[in-house]
């Protein structure tokens, strides 16, 4: 760390931006005006470093309120924080959803990943050209005539984890506040408005309430773009929203998920009362004996990992929930989140407990404005009435968490590259061992879960762990989340116990249209599987998924009809892979090129599988077998089933499945978003 | 005077010179070295032994220094040796002796990672000790706090929790306040004081005057912040004070080392394991040579000169008398050289013409010589004055032999490389000359001459090639080749058996003296000397590499002085001392405040700073006041400067 800083000023509404996450600056050496007393003393040092976790935040800011963070605003955070520039430059051009150079204020994600592919996102990307250009460029309509506010940029997104709405368009503008727009499932009208080309695109006042709760400062405004539809409920992605079956999903759209009172009538913190009462040892207990696995894809067993983390010497004990939900086809935490956000807080806080924590760091992808928003408003009022902070309910357990948002990196999933992202370094992924458990967040003892696996632990503490482990199978307990999108009747977010088949799943979902076939089921999201549409009794649960050579991963069930192009999805998740590669080991980042060039190369017929298959499997194996986490690892698996599984490129049947379905197993869970699959207890 | 291409690209010499009417011409080996030997041999006839001095290199090996002090001792029959670290921590090795008997510094660099508090006091290890900083960086990582002390905010100090921006010359009054504050916070380590030390309570009313307040008016630090520096060095379990040249380059440099070693005495921060006294050595070998007695007043292991048993040793194993007193010092060398004292000088691998203060005084001496030898890789300034000039090898790569580094470590080196045709081994060389001059030293093995000094220096003997291959090194002391001692010395004064504990260690009763060169209304700016990052010294080995840092010499030059002087960042100014004058490009940094300005000496052939620094030097150790010099700035019109471009180039 040598301080070669810029010689460029930031403009006051970054200062001013900045200033409000970090708190104005001491003195002259950490980006203040310089006072006599500078020229004789200076602190830094530890307490200056330590704040480099607030780099992330930090630049949010600046992105927030400008809408891109100039040479100026990155210098001021580098002051701020101590922290070389270029190294500051290298963690904000990590991240897509930060421009460093200047751009419109708002900027209109549209997904074209595979479920919105599937239902038509083609057009709509093809109308945002027409009006706005190709993709970065862009401008509004009647950009100079107006406010700043209208000019408009656009970007095709990866994943917007709205599948259940495809195809799904997200708008974010900076501003004070920043404030956002949903259009799902989106039409052509939809999309105009997101560009401000709707009708009324006079901004209305800044943070207006629009008859909501007066809550507590968010980082969005609560009402959306003006022009735009407000976006439907949450409870909208549960198409059997209020069925008594529901476990985990049993408030969504019972409870107002702003209003903490309303929680608690239905049920809310009783868990963590539980908790109190039968201690930190009490809790692990449970969950070891509830027989919970993770969830995010990895199905490591939870109560092993707390306990490990429990167990360590060195403190402080770290709890990372896992929000960065980037999985194609994944939508349960963000219904979560949105819906139900208190049950995380309090899900959280009984781990904290468990493990010994005092600190949670809640990471949600930056894709989720209303999730964060819900979140942001939990935390807020679950401090105020003491069930975060200092002596939670009257305890002695201290607690709190933080929110720390990504920015547009799908590794940051991963849960080592998680702790780069929250240190306020690049998210890349870390060798393992040193396991989380024994060296993680901050090199410290810590716990990462995803956002289902962490809610199941609420009826675990109400119901008792042996019951909770006699829902579901033996291998598989307790209810379990599927996101089902693509051609289906009703898409959407469902809850079944562990042992239903993937035909009980279509079938709830009220199957195929009429006329329209399954070609295939996307099980996992794209670091899953496909499987066949005349494979539906594949039991799903992690054993059943397992002996069909398939993976349940995070829970995607994407179903693609007789009118899928397999091909182009293949495409898709060929440059989704290539895109989200953080390019720090070679197999990965050379090879996601690779196999993105020879899926191209056949689709435009430039080539033959005779010739493209043997390297597209050599590289597969060659990022299977040594890149350094789960992106790497999984990239070939959806490619590979489409070869060998779906006959994609009718391959001579002498190719047998069964010893390749072996090498899938040691693999195939390792989704990044998951944990990898490596993971052990240490 | 200036020009725009600030490197300096230096041959390798292959071919011995030789001065002849007045101009160096190529010679043979053996026209050269018989040259170079009856010029000494005259000059021992006509004057005595006395009237030799030898510069011994602190870039080359142990065995190099030793054979180079045994040559100067054996052959010629005088003690004046020395070399340069004369010009950086001879202040360290004198203060270090008088507190503790011995000179090295007393921690090793994994206890500068195990320890709690790092206080680095006049020094920029980040640029200057590059290899060191590493050591304090890992410290940091691991939880230890880091203060720095200097009057610029410099790149360590950017690392620092705290930083104490004081006035050049005052570290006195900064140390004496501290001292204060810590007995006046009863925070002195009592147990320590009284088994180790003498000489309290003079020290208590030496310092008694020296109030938060006092010291916040001489020094410009304020009193709060000497307050911290005070309690949290008392109070820490383990710490380590360390100093650069911003303490040893000044006129009263062993009273700065005295002040600051008062402080460890008063806590107890040395003897023991995590917590000492460092001062940071600036060149590969500077420790090494001294240690092998390439110094006037000590013989190999720091063996005391002036000791009859230790001379008695030295002079049985070479079978020639030693002199039993001490020689003179490199400063001293060049005093004499003034008065005729110094008639013939063997200057090896050094080059005084740039390193030392004043240049115009320096040449001079050296012109009044009847005969300089100078033996060198490079053509150096020094070298042009020479009357013989013999091509060397490099030390580092081109031979084999031992380094000793900052943490007392003995280390191989192995030979890597032949030197250039032409060019010869420096022991080979002196072995040739020795020849000559009626002693008949066949070229040892570099083994040999170590298992020479073994057999000579107690602190060396257990460290035979093979086991410091083994041990990849290893620390002095070291007296059996069954045992290693710890890697922190003076554990004894711990020792509750007096006996064992040895002489205590007396506080250094050191008033404060501000610096020489006065600032006054001619000359109101301070100027202060030291290293950037990717040039070394003279520049003689670095000039050749390129770097992007580079930017030349540079006038360091706060924004408030820019301003008020009305320059801009690169503009060249006229910088005048009472001793001379240089034209130099100003560069606006926020590390510097008003009044206060910085040169390097990196590109004398640029910018020669040594024409304004000042020959002021410490009575004991010899060391001059590079780090403090009053001058003045003027902007130069661009005629003058176009002027000075066209007479450089």
């Amino acid at each position: 760390m040598d301080l070669r800083f810029l010689d460029e000023a930031p403009t006051a509404v970054e200062r001013d931006a900045v200033d409000a996450v970090l708190g104005p600056p001491e003195s002259g050496w950490d980006g203040g005006i310089r006072q006599d007393a500078d020229l004789r003393y200076a602190r830094g040092g530890h307490a200056s470093r330590e704040r480099r976790d607030l780099l992330l935040p930090a630049l949010h800011a600046v992105n927030d309120r400008v809408g891109w963070i100039s040479r100026g605003a990155l210098d001021y955070v580098c002051r701020r924080l101590t922290v070389p520039p270029a190294e500051a430059y290298a963690v904000a051009s990590f991240y897509a959803m930060f421009a460093l150079h200047e751009r419109p204020r708002r900027v209109v994600h549209l997904c074209t990943d595979i479920a919105c592919a599937a239902a038509g996102s083609g057009a709509l990307r093809d109308r945002l050209a027409a009006r706005l250009g190709p993709p970065g460029g862009g401008h509004g309509p009647s950009r100079g005539a107006e406010a700043p506010d209208a000019a408009v940029t656009w970007h095709e997104s990866p994943c917007l984890g709205l599948c259940e709405r495809a195809p799904a368009a997200l708008a974010l503008q900076a501003g004070d506040p920043a404030r956002y727009a949903v259009a799902a499932p989106a039409v052509a009208e939809d999309v105009d408005a997101l560009t401000g080309g709707g009708p009324g695109t006079a901004p209305g006042p800044a943070g207006s309430g629009n008859g909501h709760h007066p809550g507590p400062r968010t980082t969005y405004a609560s009402a959306p773009l003006p022009g735009n539809r407000p976006e439907p409920a949450p409870a909208s992605a549960v198409p059997d929203a209020g069925s008594p079956d529901h476990v985990l999903l049993r408030r969504i759209g019972r409870v107002d998920p702003l209003s903490l009172d309303d929680y608690r009538a239905a049920g809310g913190y009783a868990a963590l009362r539980e908790a109190l009462r039968i201690g930190p040892a009490g809790v692990l207990r449970e969950v070891n004996e509830s027989g919970l696995v993770g969830r995010g894809g990895a199905a490591f067993p939870t109560g092993r990992k707390w306990s490990a983390t429990a167990q360590q010497p060195d403190t402080p004990h770290y709890l990372v929930c896992n929000a960065d939900e980037s999985e194609p086809g994944t939508f349960k935490d963000r219904v979560l989140m949105e819906g139900d956000p208190f049950s995380l807080v309090e899900a959280m806080t009984i781990a904290g407990f468990a493990i010994g924590a005092r600190t949670g760091y809640l990471y949600i992808r930056g894709e989720y404005p209303r999730a964060l928003r819900h979140l942001e408003n939990a935390l807020a009022l679950a401090r105020e009435r003491g069930l975060l902070g200092t002596g939670i309910m009257g305890s002695g357990l201290d607690f709190d968490i933080e929110i720390r948002r990504g920015a547009g990196a799908y590794i940051c999933g991963e849960e080592t590259a998680i702790f780069g992202s929250i240190e306020g370094q690049r998210g890349e992924p870390r060798t393992k061992p040193p396991f989380p458990v024994e060296k993680g967040l901050f090199g410290k003892p810590t716990v990462v879960n995803n956002v289902e696996t962490l809610v199941n632990v609420l009826p675990i503490l109400l119901m008792g762990g042996p019951a909770y482990a006699s829902v579901g199978t033996r291998d598989s307990t307790g209810p379990k989340l599927f996101c089902l999108s693509g051609g289906v009747r009703r898409p959407g977010l469902y809850e079944l116990p562990f042992g239903a088949t993937l035909r009980d799943l279509v079938e709830a979902a009220g199957g195929v249209p009429g006329g329209r076939s399954i070609r295939a089921v996307l099980l996992g999201g794209a670091a899953g599987t496909f499987v066949r549409g005349d494979e539906l009794d594949i039991p799903l649960t992690f054993e059943g998924a397992r002996a069909a050579g398939a993976s349940l991963g995070s829970g995607v069930v994407l179903v693609l009809d007789d009118t899928a192009d397999l091909l182009a999805t293949l495409v898709r998740v060929a440059a989704f892979f290539r895109d989200e590669s953080c390019g720090q080991c070679v197999p990965c980042r050379v090879g996601t090129v690779r196999q993105e060039e020879a899926l191209l190369r056949l689709r435009s017929g430039a080539s033959s599988p005779d010739r493209e298959l043997p390297l597209l499997r050599e590289v597969g194996r060659a990022m299977r077998d040594a890149s350094i986490c789960g992106l790497g690892q999984t990239a070939w698996n959806a490619v590979e089933s489409a070869i060998d599984r779906l006959g994609l490129f009718a391959e001579p049947p002498s190719a047998p499945g069964g010893p390749r379905a072996t090498v899938e197993d040691t693999h195939q869970t390792a989704a990044p978003e998951s944990g990898a699959a490596t993971e052990e207890a240490s | 005077m200036r020009s725009d291409d600030s490197s300096t690209l230096y041959d390798r010499l292959t071919q011995p010179l030789v001065r002849e009417h007045g101009e160096l011409r190529p010679a043979t080996w053996p026209e050269a070295l018989d040259r170079a030997a009856a010029g000494f041999r005259q000059g021992v006839e006509r004057h005595g032994p006395n009237s030799f001095g030898m510069l011994s290199c602190a870039r080359a090996t142990n065995e190099m220094n030793f054979m180079a002090q045994k040559f100067t001792r054996a052959v010629i029959g005088t003690n004046n040796v020395d070399s340069c670290n004369r010009t950086c921590h001879a202040p360290s090795v004198a203060g270090l002796a008088a507190a503790f008997g011995s000179g090295g510094g007393t921690s090793s660099y994994a206890e500068i990672e195990d320890t709690d508090l790092i206080v680095i006091w006049g020094g920029n290890p980040r640029f200057a000790h590059p290899i060191f900083f590493q050591h304090v960086l890992k410290g940091v990582r691991r939880g230890a706090r880091l203060f720095v002390v200097d009057p610029r905010r410099t790149s360590t100090a950017e690392w620092a929790d705290r930083w104490l921006g004081l006035n050049v010359g005052t570290d006195i009054p900064l140390a004496h306040a501290v001292g204060r504050e810590i007995l006046h916070a009863g925070l002195a380590n009592e147990t320590f004081v009284e088994r180790a030390t003498t000489g309290l309570e003079e020290y208590r009313a030496l310092v008694e005057p020296w109030t938060l307040t006092a010291a916040e008016a001489e020094t410009g630090v304020p009193a709060e912040a000497i307050r911290e520096l005070a309690h949290s060095y008392a109070r820490a379990e383990r710490a380590q004070l360390c100093w650069t040249l911003g303490i040893t380059e000044h006129h009263n440099a062993t009273d700065n080392v005295r002040a600051l070693i008062n402080l460890a005495l008063l806590t107890g921060h040395v003897g023991r394991h995590g917590s000492g006294l460092n001062p940071l050595r600036g060149q590969n070998n500077v420790q090494g040579g001294g240690d092998m007695g390439a110094i006037p007043d000590r013989l190999a292991g720091f063996q005391d000169l002036l000791d009859p048993g230790v001379r008695a040793r030295f002079e049985e194993a070479w079978g020639r008398p030693i002199q039993g007193s001490r020689g003179r010092n490199l400063t001293q060398m060049f005093e004499a050289m003034e008065t005729g004292e110094i008639r013939t000088l063997y200057v090896i691998g050094e080059n005084p013409v740039q390193s030392e203060p004043e240049t115009h005084k320096t040449t001079s001496r050296l012109r009044a010589l009847d005969h300089l030898v100078v033996q060198d890789i490079f053509l150096t300034r020094t070298a042009e004055l020479a009357d013989v000039v013999l091509p060397a090898s490099a030390s580092w790569c081109e031979s084999d032999g031992t380094f000793t580094n900052s943490e007392r470590r003995v280390q191989l080196v192995r030979k890597a490389l032949d030197p250039p045709e032409g060019a010869r081994d420096d022991i080979e060389i002196m072995c040739e000359l020795a020849t000559r001059l009626g002693h008949d030293w066949e070229r040892p093995s570099a083994e040999r001459i170590w298992d020479e000094v073994r057999s000579l220096s107690p602190m060396h003997r257990g460290m035979s090639y093979a086991r410091l291959a083994e041990h990849s090194g290893i620390q002095w002391p070291c007296y059996s080749e069954d045992t290693l001692e710890p890697s922190y010395l003076h554990a004894r004064l711990w020792s509750t058996d007096p006996g064992e504990r040895g002489e205590p260690a007396p506080f250094g009763i050191v008033g404060h003296s501000p610096p020489v060169d006065l600032l006054d209304e001619d000359f109101p700016f301070r100027l202060t000397t030291g290293r950037r990052l990717d040039d070394y010294n003279t520049g003689v080995q670095t000039s050749g590499f390129s770097s992007p840092l580079r930017r030349g010499e540079l006038l360091d030059l706060s924004p408030e002085d820019a301003v008020k002087l009305g320059v801009r960042d690169g503009e060249t100014v006229r910088v005048t001392s009472r001793r001379g004058s240089v034209l130099v490009p100003v560069s606006v940094t926020d590390a510097m405040r008003p009044g206060l300005v910085f040169m390097t000496f990196h590109f004398p052939d640029q910018v020669d700073t040594q024409l304004l620094t000042i020959d002021a030097t410490d009575p004991i150790a010899g060391t001059a006041e590079y780090k403090a010099a009053a001058v003045r700035i003027e902007r130069v019109e661009h005629a003058e400067e176009a002027r000075a471009t066209a007479a450089a180039s």
